[in-house]
């Protein structure tokens, strides 16, 4: 594992330390819920970089499966919203 | 037609994910596509066909660096206001209107405002689009349409209408 | 040379998405960090994953630069998506924008969705669903 691995792995790590902040203090629901949304693009950053480091092309697979199965996610989430009021 | 638009759609689709010719790759390509395009072949859009048209693709092939140079200047905005210690924002949700007609280009044009300079589309009624700005300018709705959807109108009606 | 052009890819994105989440901290209401979160994170990997691709052709493997350029156009088509769906969704829900807001353009929209989702939805009020039961019953 090189310099750049190491530090861009601190990085998206710090980045998902702030997301999980907010996602346990975040006031409202649809604040958790946006925080999700950018987890779950955070982590197809994560298969990046494990990609770059192990140069297995399965890590893109799974990237590309997350992206997809977070934008459902984060659909669900929304229409669940819709009907709710916003501290239920 | 659309039936088979989305077969060819996701042939393609599948294809590219694989990457090998093989006679296996293609023949369980061919029955998933078969399979996606009976169930979801009647919620697709109804002009695609007009998408190949090759005049479309260059006007596309144009828009996409266009598009990124915005895309890069909205992210520098958004990151030095977040940066800045004071967070200089003036919120709200306004009105404007766009002259795009077709559904497709309006969703393009919603997607290309999520992405721009602090502009989140809220919701799309007509030609009329509710949006979000992180830093309101601008006093009546005509400066405002202007400022958000001039600049995408004239390439997205090139590429959808 | 060309290499390190990608590695500068990947470290730029990388640079976004902490500058999105640092948004998602520092910005005051729902809809700003929505903003914020949304266009710096997407851009960001989105140039990580052109970055992949870049790296992935350099050392001749051609089905990972294809699957991350297919992975980035999901991700530039569905991001935005989303977060349009999100933010309706917590304006319908009844969250207000910041106080510090200047304009609110949207309400009216939003009390006349609310009407005619909830009308469809309570199509019957509970005496007459009890009517209903009871003539069933007798019947």
């Amino acid at each position: 594992m090189t310099l750049f691995e190491q530090l861009a792995f601190g990085v998206l790590l710090l980045s998902s330390l702030l997301c999980l902040f907010r996602i346990s203090r975040g006031p409202t629901a649809p604040d958790r819920a946006v925080a999700i949304d950018i987890l779950g693009t955070l982590v197809v950053g994560f298969c990046c970089i494990m990609a770059l480091w192990t140069g297995r092309e399965f890590y893109v697979n799974i990237a590309i499966a997350w992206a997809l199965i977070s934008f459902v996610a984060t659909l669900a989430l929304a229409k669940y919203l819709e009907g709710r009021p916003y501290d239920a | 037609m659309k039936w088979l638009m989305c077969l060819l759609l996701v042939f393609a689709l599948w294809m590219l994910l694989f990457w090998e010719f093989s006679l296996s790759v293609l023949a369980s390509g061919l029955f998933f596509a078969l399979i996606v395009s009976t169930l979801l072949g009647d919620i697709f859009p109804d002009n695609l066909h007009s998408l190949f048209n090759p005049r479309r693709w260059f006007f596309l092939l144009l828009y996409l660096p266009y598009f990124l140079f915005y895309c890069v200047k909205a992210n520098l905005d958004v990151a030095l206001r977040v940066l800045h210690p004071d967070v200089p924002i003036h919120p709200g949700i306004v009105k404007v209107t766009t002259t795009l007609k077709t559904p497709l280009a309006k969703t393009a044009l919603a997607n290309s405002i999520t992405l721009t300079p602090g502009t989140l589309t809220v919701d799309i009624d007509g030609q009329d689009l509710y949006v979000h700005w992180i830093n309101v300018s601008g006093r009546d709705l005509e400066t405002r349409s202007k400022l958000i959807c001039g600049v995408f109108e004239p390439m997205l009606r090139r590429i959808f209408e | 040379m060309l290499e390190s052009v990608f590695y500068w890819f990947i470290a730029v994105g990388l640079a976004f998405d902490l500058f999105g989440c640092i948004g998602l901290i520092r910005l005051p209401d729902v809809y700003n960090r929505a903003q914020a979160a949304t266009k710096c994170v997407t851009l960001g990997t989105c140039l990580i994953l052109t970055g992949l691709a870049g790296l992935a052709v350099t050392r001749g493997n051609g089905a990972m630069c294809v699957k991350a350029l297919l992975c980035a156009a999901f991700i530039l088509l569905t991001s935005p998506t989303g977060a349009h769906a999100l933010v309706r969704g917590a304006y319908l829900s009844g969250l207000k924008l910041w106080e510090g807001s200047v304009e609110d353009a949207f309400a009216d929209r939003a009390e006349r969705i609310r009407n005619e989702s909830s009308q469809p939805a309570s199509p019957a009020s509970p005496e007459e669903g009890v009517t209903h039961r009871e003539e069933a019953e007798t019947a």
